[in-house]
């Protein structure tokens, strides 16, 4: 019995570190190339460690394409989106959560059925209302309608202001709370962890959002990073020391997000999962 | 609802909390929604006025447009294939790390990890890795005297190559299952084996039913998820080989940006909802098959 369970243990443990080392081993290879002066990046069979490493390729990102700009684009970019959601998210959430209005119930109902249509339906006629109000080519597009809300994020921050006890607003009611300082001073608090989540989501969606750029945004002076490494892609696809220094480039500060903020990112996933 | 004392101000606060969100229902949901319906109806090319030209656009659709059927067919064998493999691989992790290991917080985030790579950049960096000459994933084939394919460059093994990537990304779904494995009560474990169920039947018995709601849900989002596909496609094959990874979004992106097609690419867009609703449905209706929801 005990060595049976010995061994499951140690089939576990196997099985683990065998996983998790096919897991990292994309990253390991691509911080190799990146480092690797060019002669050896064609090697075959490779070599894992660059002899002596070098930064040129991140030299070269920078010569090749305005990859400053580009980031500071998806910078802005990401801020105005977060800041957007912010502003409209939560108070519209709260309104379905927690106060009687006329026309309520069946707002929201509207609001779940439009979680049910892909943005592809949407897509064209948004486009067309972009280019008619002159916005293609600028960064309008990509961060404007987060400031009008997002059905998702409602759902999700509505779902945990139901949560709330309703006796807490009662009593600052009777204390002569207006239903705005319910919401700012009472509730707002008490859901920091869902709008930490909102807030996560925001920025991987924008720092990834390919799509949106790609249709919208043609120069340099609107991209954000996404379109930027495509274009980069497209100009030199056979420098992969430059590409993959490019692209850890872009995946470092959503590293960087996730190991400061690890825990809300997983509570986020999983509540999405259980409260969805 | 019902009847509650109308509050002037309570609905004033209201109206004024969710007035963005009816503006941007309006404006950028439910406009674009009847637009992009009339406009199916429409030859509209952008630079000339739009036409209305009845039903053509969906006869095309159906018998004019083979390329849209390659495309689907494309969309649907990475759904088929790859959704359960990717809920097979995820649900696997998700248990080896339930078994009490140590580090479980270490493995899960290095498990995870791979899920925060933005799409443009891990494209890029699964180009690379596969290669044909230099890529890491034929080199390790080639350690174990295996000649690998040639993977995005040939028709047969471009779609394997997107699923292979795809499981690369299974951290999302691996955290929920987590979540859903720690939510199961422990005493139905201990009753289970009381009784005298193996590791195998307690999998079975206990673990899956309480669990079926969890891969209910990520298998619909699975679904709803690989229909959309596109960003991959675009930025590692355009398409190819051959073809052999125009999904369906890629069409219709071709339809309307690259071609202007816009009428026609609308007509599109609602067949994708149409097989989106389909498949949803279908999932809720086989679900009381599988899916095990506890007694309130």
């Amino acid at each position: 019995m005990n060595l049976k369970k010995l061994i499951s243990k140690i089939i576990v443990y196997f099985l683990i570190v065998l996983g998790g080392f096919s897991f990292i081993l994309p990253f390991i290879w691509t911080v190799s190339t990146a480092f690797k002066p060019d002669e050896q990046i064609f090697l075959f069979p490779p070599k894992w460690i660059p002899k002596p490493p070098t930064i040129i390729h991140f030299k070269e990102v920078f010569e090749f394409v305005p990859f400053g700009l580009l980031y500071r684009n998806t910078v802005i970019l990401t801020l105005l989106n977060i800041a957007g959601i912010l502003f409209s998210c939560p108070l519209a959430a709260y309104a379905f959560a927690k106060l009687r209005w006329p026309g309520r119930d069946v707002l929201f109902i509207v609001t779940l059925a439009t979680m049910m249509l892909p943005p592809q339906v949407t897509m064209i006629p948004q486009f067309l209302i972009f280019r008619r109000l002159g916005w293609l080519n600028t960064m309008l597009p990509l961060w404007v309608p987060s400031f009008f809300g997002n059905a998702f994020n409602i759902f999700l921050l509505r779902q945990f202001f139901m949560t709330l006890p309703r006796e807490l607003d009662d009593a600052a009611r009777i204390d002569g709370c207006s239903f705005f300082g319910i919401f700012w001073r009472i509730n707002l608090p008490l859901i920091i962890p869902a709008i930490t989540a909102v807030t996560i989501f925001t920025f991987m969606g924008t720092w990834n959002n390919f799509i949106g750029p790609l249709i919208y945004v043609r120069s340099y002076s609107a991209m954000p990073l996404s379109l930027g490494l495509r274009m980069f892609q497209e100009a030199y696809s056979a420098e992969w020391g430059a590409l993959m220094a490019a692209s850890l480039m872009m995946i470092l500060p959503v590293i960087l997000v996730f190991f400061f903020l690890q825990k809300y990112f997983v509570q986020g996933i999983s509540l999405t999962g259980l409260k969805g | 609802m019902g009847k509650f004392k109308k509050n002037k101000e309570e609905i004033i606060t209201a109206y004024l909390c969710v007035l963005p969100w009816s503006l941007g229902l309006s404006i950028f949901i439910i406009g674009p929604i009847i637009a992009s319906l009339i406009f199916s109806f429409m030859d509209y090319s952008v630079v000339l006025p739009p036409k209305f030209i009845g039903l053509a656009n969906y006869k095309k659709m159906f018998f004019g447009d083979p390329l849209l059927w390659k495309s689907l067919y494309n969309t649907l064998y990475m759904t088929v294939i790859g959704v359960p493999l990717n809920i097979i691989l995820s649900l696997s992790v998700a248990l080896l790390l339930n078994q009490k290991v140590k580090g479980e917080a270490f493995f899960r985030t290095i498990f995870y990890l791979p899920s925060v790579v933005p799409q443009v950049a891990m494209s890029l960096l699964w180009m690379w890795i596969l290669n044909p000459q230099v890529g890491l994933v034929n080199y390790i084939l080639s350690l174990f005297g295996i000649k690998g394919p040639m993977w995005l460059a040939s028709e047969q093994w471009a779609k394997p190559a997107f699923i292979i990537m795809g499981l690369w990304g299974i951290g999302g779904n691996m955290v929920i299952f987590l979540a859903g494995l720690q939510n199961i009560p422990q005493h139905l474990y201990d009753a289970a084996t009381v009784d005298g169920a193996n590791i195998w039947q307690r999998f079975k018995y206990v673990t899956l039913p309480m669990l079926s709601p969890t891969i209910f849900f990520v298998l619909v989002m699975g679904i709803i998820g690989t229909l959309q596909i596109f960003t991959q496609a675009y930025i590692m094959t355009a398409g190819g080989p051959m073809d052999a990874t125009l999904f369906y979004v890629y069409h219709l992106f071709n339809k309307a940006f690259r071609d202007f097609h816009m009428g026609y690419a609308s007509a599109m867009a609602w067949f994708l909802f149409i097989i989106i609703f389909a498949a949803t449905m279908l999932n809720l209706k086989l679900a009381p098959k599988w899916v095990y929801y506890e007694a309130e």
